[in-house]
C-alpha cells in the first residue's frame, strides 16, 4: 500500500510540473522580470509550482567581467521563499536567509563559475488542511562589469 | 491489476481536483491514513524541480562582445538561408542562431541588420508553431527604437521569453533546449572566429570560449532531459563530440571567497582560475565548433 502511495505522490508531483509554465509565465513576466530592474533580463524563463516545504535546484555558469542579478519571487499566497547561492564544492557563498529573506542578490565573479542555486518555500503551517502551494520563479539580469 | 485500478481511480480523481482548480490557493488534501515512510519522502525528493540553464543568445552576445570581439557581418548566418529550415529541428536550431545573430547585430548598433534577423527568427517561430511570440508588432517596436540599445534588448529580451515560455507551456521542452543549443553553438562560432590562432595567450575572447567548458556540462544535462526526442539524440551526440575536445582542456579554481561592497551592496566572488590549453587543442576545438555550426545551419 505504501508503494502504492508512493506512486500516486509521484504522479501529482509531476503533473504539477506539467501545469507550472502556463500559471507562471504572467506571474514571472509582471513581477520578477520587474524586480530585474536595472539589469537587463538574459530573456530565460525558469519557474515551476512549488508547494510549501519543497525545494528546487538550478545550475548556471556566471561569468567574469559581468554582474548579476538573481531573483527569486513567490506567488503572494506563498510563505518566504530561502535561496542559497552554492559553489561546485558546495560551499554557501550567499543565502537571503542572513539577509532578512531578500528577493535579489548582486553580485559579479573575478572568475567564472558553474554555480548551484537552492531554493526552499519555508513552512508556514503545521496543519496540512492549510498548506499553500504556488509559483516560484528564478530570474537573472546581467550588465557589463565596470 | 486490483492495485492498478486503485491507482488510476485515485489519480483520476486528484488530477480532476488540480485541474479544476488552478485558481485555487488552498491545496485541499483528502485525508488519508497512511503510514508515511522515509522511502516515500526520499521518492519525493527525487522527483524535486531542478533547472538547468544555458546562457540565452542575449547574454551569449554580450559575453563576446565584452571580451573585445569586433562585429563582423559576414560571421552571421546568411539571412538566405531561412528557407531551407523546412524540419523541426533545423528551425529550432536556426531560430536559436539567429537569436544570437540579431542580439550581437544589436549589442554593435547595427540596428536594421537586427531587424532584418528578427524577421528571419519570426519566420522560423511561425514554422515551429509558436503563436505570438514574434509579431508584426514586435519588428515595429524595433523600428521605432532604432537609436535606443536598451529599448531593443528588452525586446529581444522579451521575445526570447515569449519563445521559450511558449515551448514550455505546450510541453516541448526538446525543441526549448535545440533552440538553446544553436544559440550557445553560434556565440562559440562567433567567438571563435574572431581569434588570431597566432595570438592565443592573455587573450580575453580565448578565456571566455574555455570558459564554455562549464556550461557544457549544462548543455548536456538539459539535452539529456529529453534524449528520447530523436532530434535531441542527434545534438546531444555532436555535442558529446564536443566535450571530447573541451576534456583535454583544464580548468583550476582557486576556493572562492565573498566579499561585499557595502557602499554598493554588489558582492564580488573572488577565485583565481587558471586555464591550460595547448594552441593543438584550440585549434582542434576552434574546427569542431566550425564542422557543428556548418551542419546546424545547411
Amino acid at each position: 500500500m505504501k508503494k502504492i502511495f508512493s506512486i500516486v505522490l509521484l504522479f501529482i508531483v509531476t503533473l504539477g510540473a506539467f501545469d507550472a509554465s502556463a500559471q507562471c509565465k504572467g506571474f514571472a513576466k509582471k513581477i520578477c522580470k520587474a524586480a530585474l530592474d536595472p539589469y537587463i533580463h538574459d530573456g530565460n524563463f525558469h519557474a515551476a509550482v512549488l508547494t510549501e516545504g519543497e525545494e528546487a535546484e538550478l545550475y548556471k555558469t556566471f561569468y567574469s567581467d559581468t554582474e548579476y542579478r538573481i531573483a527569486v519571487c513567490g506567488s503572494e499566497q506563498l510563505p518566504k521563499i530561502e535561496f542559497k547561492v552554492v559553489d561546485a564544492n558546495n560551499n554557501v557563498l550567499y543565502s537571503n536567509k542572513e539577509h532578512n529573506y531578500a528577493t535579489t542578490w548582486d553580485f559579479r565573479l573575478s572568475s567564472s563559475q558553474q554555480l548551484k542555486i537552492v531554493i526552499k518555500v519555508l513552512t508556514s503551517t503545521t496543519n496540512v488542511e492549510n498548506v499553500q502551494s504556488g509559483c516560484v520563479a528564478i530570474m537573472f539580469g546581467f550588465k557589463e562589469s565596470k | 491489476m486490483k492495485h492498478f485500478k486503485v491507482i488510476w481511480i485515485v489519480v483520476l480523481f486528484l488530477a480532476g481536483m488540480i485541474s479544476s482548480c488552478n485558481s485555487c490557493n488552498k491545496k485541499k488534501v483528502p485525508e488519508v491514513q497512511v503510514e508515511v515512510d522515509t522511502e516515500i519522502i526520499e521518492n519525493i525528493n527525487q522527483a524535486k524541480k531542478i533547472f538547468y540553464s544555458l546562457p540565452s543568445p542575449l547574454e551569449t552576445a554580450m559575453l563576446i562582445k565584452t571580451a573585445g570581439a569586433t562585429y563582423n557581418e559576414k560571421l552571421l548566418n546568411p539571412l538566405s538561408n531561412v528557407t531551407n529550415y523546412t524540419t523541426t529541428k533545423s528551425m529550432a536550431l536556426n531560430l536559436g542562431i539567429y537569436t544570437t545573430d540579431l542580439s550581437f547585430a544589436s549589442l554593435f548598433d547595427q540596428t536594421q541588420t537586427a531587424i532584418n534577423y528578427m524577421q528571419a527568427a519570426k519566420k522560423l517561430a511561425n514554422g515551429l508553431g509558436i503563436l505570438d511570440a514574434i509579431d508584426n508588432k514586435t519588428i515595429q517596436r524595433l523600428e521605432e527604437n532604432i537609436n535606443n540599445r536598451d529599448v531593443i534588448m528588452d525586446i529581444i529580451s522579451e521575445t526570447f521569453m515569449s519563445t521559450s515560455s511558449f515551448l514550455k507551456e505546450n510541453d516541448r521542452t526538446a525543441v526549448a533546449s535545440i533552440v538553446l543549443v544553436g544559440g550557445w553553438i553560434e556565440g562559440l562560432y562567433i567567438g571563435t572566429s574572431l581569434i588570431d590562432p597566432n595570438n592565443l595567450k592573455d587573450n580575453k575572447l580565448v578565456e571566455r570560449v574555455v570558459d564554455q567548458k562549464l556550461s557544457l556540462d549544462i548543455v548536456l544535462k538539459l539535452l539529456e532531459e529529453n534524449k528520447n526526442n530523436p532530434d535531441v539524440a542527434s545534438v546531444y551526440v555532436e555535442m558529446n563530440e564536443l566535450k571530447k575536445i573541451f576534456d583535454k582542456i583544464e580548468i583550476k579554481t582557486s576556493k572562492v571567497e565573498a566579499v561585499t561592497d557595502k557602499a554598493t551592496n554588489v558582492t564580488t566572488l573572488k577565485s583565481t582560475s587558471k586555464q591550460i590549453v595547448t594552441p593543438e587543442v584550440f585549434k582542434e576545438l576552434t574546427e569542431k565548433i566550425r564542422s557543428i555550426r556548418s551542419n546546424f545551419i545547411m
